[in-house]
């Protein structure tokens, strides 16, 4: 009772946080998935997590709805015909959104925006002032920095005009991401660097690997989460490798029976959180989305997010000098490249009620400290850039539903857009499956996974209330995971 | 095979030419100018030992009497550099174009190409046409980065194994310009008309300093010399005083307005790709 009454009075909340918040207290008062003794040790050792996504789960994660057919069909549940006109198409996603459930009750992916605004882009000007009203109306009534667009491959005036705008709103929301394939231009990859460089979106996404995964259905939804159109992710389970590492404490004892244990264990509570979903709340019974097609039972996956392999390779090998730890040396990082096959492999094998499951690069949360997201390699840590994308592009092979890190340049990169695709090109010639990059002096910055306004972190740090939601988790990323002292790419001599 | 001196390799260089490059700097220049913001690179060292005691890991010692850097050791705070009273730096090594190419195998799938810069590069310029046949058998692109004081006529080799080059020109004023650098500048600007007229010339840099140079004169003068090649782009840039041991140690960095003044000046004369940085 003590955190409903600290949630009522949190001064630094904004009513619409705190009703949020309430919602997600009064789901965890009951406690209905029941997991097995072996399990729940590795959930008391902080190996195993359900992400806090509540312990009463009644929808999916993320919700990724097939908005081409929306537009196509328009919606008798909610009494829409297709739009004629641009204004009519913005007007009923705008309508959509707010039915999309989605982890604190907003949307994760609105849409792939150039390829559904691009054929009722009629007149410059107003498709122009329309995209504006869209992505205002997102990050005013939706401020969540993990809802994300996309758009790309191909070069359209929408797409320009998105880009534009967001270079010239300065905002964190919507997150962003450029589907990018050999049919993307030089000329828009390089206009949307440009737009990267100074408001930190959108990022690349190398189609190649996830037209091998998925197939040209898929969407970038979250942080950098890539999921199946028409359907989406029941749940986020998040297996922490750093705890998995100092329990095993040596690189036997984890290669041995622990890492399995802890994989099954991770499974087994995605397991039962999926069949309380589907099979106690009948999700799919109740929802519009499902009845009109729009997302389809069989399109929904289960992800196994993965954090602090830095820290657990590290721990197990005992080594402290910088260049015997993860990310510089070759024993460290072929360590690390076993454990991530070992758990894709008992992963893929594992057959849950409902969907498959996936490797998913968690981007860490709020609380974590000295925990290194995903699969990358620690702050600080960083080698030169092209042996940290080599390192970095190596992992991330078997992670199907994403795996992202981040580069921030310095601001010569503003002068020099092409060097930056360069690196983009080159990394996606080795396999990394997506780059988020900023430059070091925007106010709009990438934390981990998802953005915020460091003018906002700081307004939030002085006891105020800002609009977006992910300002609070931001703010303490900056802290736990020292994630605004990632390494600076740039000039060093000349 | 021949060897030269490098004193740096940088895998990732977003300022030396187009795209990223990875950036390989000669010891060695025949300049000595009053701004140089790398001085470490103008002469070679004489073994004089004042860096040895300073180096906080012992990377430095000397054997035979000459000063012997310990590349594996070196923490990189260039504290030798800075020491240094000769305009020079023990940490350089002697490297064959094998060993350059094989120190740049981890950037390769990220650069467009190399560029050789300085110090003056050209002053090696039959190990660098050595190195760029080799980097042009690799798919990439080979820049030079030069003080315009070797007559390109007369080293063809390195004309012909070199995409383009980007050229300095500090000041077109004859008295100035032997102030500023200690030479003449009469074979950069023979150098300019030349890079133009076989176009081989990527960009022309120039360092603005207000109050000791002649900025306007020299921006004017090379902008309209190079407005009838829409394909050369006009570096202009501040002057800063970071790494400076010269004499313009204490000089004034621009400001906004007069860089913008200049650029304007450049556009005014008919250049459109010119960038200030």
């Amino acid at each position: 009772m003590q955190d409903i009454l600290s949630i009522v009075k949190d001064a630094e909340l904004t009513f619409n946080q705190r009703f949020i918040a309430m919602a997600k207290a009064a789901e965890d008062v009951i406690d209905p998935i029941q997991l097995s003794e072996d399990a729940r040790y590795f959930v008391n050792q902080k190996v195993v997590y359900d992400m806090d996504e509540g312990k009463a789960p009644y929808r999916p994660r993320y919700v990724i709805p097939d908005y081409d057919k929306f537009m196509k069909h328009g919606s008798p549940f909610l009494m829409l015909e297709p739009p004629k006109d641009i204004w009519e198409a913005i007007s009923n996603l705008m309508i959509l959104y707010h039915h999309v459930p989605g982890s604190g009750g907003l949307p994760v992916y609105i849409g792939h925006l150039d390829r559904l605004l691009a054929p009722y882009d009629q007149d410059e000007e107003e498709t122009y002032r329309a995209v504006a009203m869209l992505l205002k109306h997102v990050d005013r009534t939706m401020s969540d920095a993990f809802i994300h667009c996309d758009i790309g491959p191909y070069d359209t005036r929408v797409g320009r005009i998105i880009l534009d705008l967001s270079a010239k709103m300065q905002r964190p929301v919507p997150n962003m991401s450029l589907i990018y394939n050999e049919h993307t231009s030089d000329d828009f990859a390089l206009k949307a660097i440009e737009a990267g460089l100074v408001c930190s979106k959108p990022s690349f996404v190398n189609d190649a690997m996830y037209m091998k995964d998925w197939g040209s259905r898929y969407a970038v939804a979250s942080c950098y989460n890539v999921l199946p159109i028409g359907g989406g992710g029941y749940t986020l389970g998040r297996l922490n490798l750093m705890e998995l590492g100092k329990l095993a404490e040596t690189k036997e004892v984890l290669m041995g029976d622990l890492l399995h244990r802890a994989v099954m264990a991770q499974c087994e509570q995605m397991d039962k959180r999926i069949q309380f979903i589907v099979d106690d709340c009948r999700y799919f019974e109740n929802s519009f989305l499902h009845d009109e097609g729009l997302i389809e039972k069989d399109k929904f996956v289960g992800m196994v997010g993965i954090v602090g392999l830095a820290e657990c390779v590290n721990t197990v090998l005992a080594d402290r000098k910088r260049e015997e730890r993860f990310g510089s040396s070759e024993i460290a990082n072929q360590l690390a490249e076993d454990i991530i096959n070992k758990i894709h492999d008992m992963v893929t094998e594992y057959k849950p009620k409902h969907g498959s499951f996936y490797l998913h690069g968690q981007v860490g949360i709020a609380e974590d400290i000295g925990l290194t997201p995903a699969t990358r390699i620690p702050v600080g840590e960083e080698p030169e850039l092209p042996i940290h994308l080599a390192v970095t592009a190596r992992l991330q092979k078997h992670f199907a539903t994403g795996n992202g890190d981040l580069y921030p340049f310095d601001a010569t990169a503003k002068k020099n857009p092409q060097a930056v695709l360069d690196i983009i090109k080159g990394a996606f010639k080795i396999n990394m499956r997506y780059i988020s990059f900023y430059s070091s002096d925007s106010d709009v910055i990438r934390v981990t996974g998802y953005l915020v306004k460091l003018s906002d972190i700081e307004k939030l740090e002085s006891g105020r209330a800002v609009l977006n939601n992910s300002t609070v988790v931001g703010s303490g990323a900056k802290k736990g995971l020292k994630s605004l002292d990632r390494k600076v790419q740039g000039f060093k001599y000349a | 095979m021949l060897k030269a001196p490098i004193i740096k390799i940088i895998p990732f260089s977003y300022v030396d030419g187009p795209g990223n490059r990875s950036a390989i700097f000669f010891q060695g220049c025949q300049f000595c100018c009053k701004y140089c913001h790398n001085p470490e690179t103008i002469n070679f060292c004489i073994d004089c030992g004042h860096c040895i005691s300073i180096c906080p890991v012992k990377a430095l010692e000397v054997i035979d009497g000459k000063v012997i850097w310990k590349h594996e050791l070196c923490c990189g705070c260039d504290a030798c550099i800075k020491i240094c009273t000769y305009n020079s730096s023990p940490k350089i090594r002697y490297m064959t174009s094998n060993e350059i190419v094989e120190s740049i195998t981890a950037p390769l799938p990220f650069i467009q190409g190399i560029t050789a810069s300085g110090g003056e590069c050209t002053l090696h310029h039959h190990f660098i046409a050595e190195l760029f046949d080799k980097i042009h058998d690799m798919g990439k692109t080979t820049f030079v980065d030069s003080n315009g004081q070797t007559d390109f006529r007369q080293i063809p080799h390195l004309i012909d194994a070199t995409d383009k080059v980007m050229l300095d020109i500090k000041s077109v004023d004859e008295q100035e310009h032997r102030m500023l650098t200690g030479q003449s500048c009469k074979v950069v600007m023979e150098n300019l008309h030349y890079l133009l007229s076989i176009h081989k010339l990527f960009e022309i840099r120039t360092v603005i300093v207000p109050d000791l140079l002649d900025n306007y004169r020299t921006v004017d003068t090379v902008s309209k010399i190079i407005s009838a090649w829409p394909e050369v782009r006009y570096k202009l840039i501040k002057f800063r005083t970071w790494g400076v041991k010269g004499e313009f140690l204490n000089a004034r960095v621009p400001d906004d307005r007069l860089m913008e003044e200049l650029e304007n000046l450049v556009r005014h004369n008919g250049v459109l790709n010119v960038v200030t940085v």
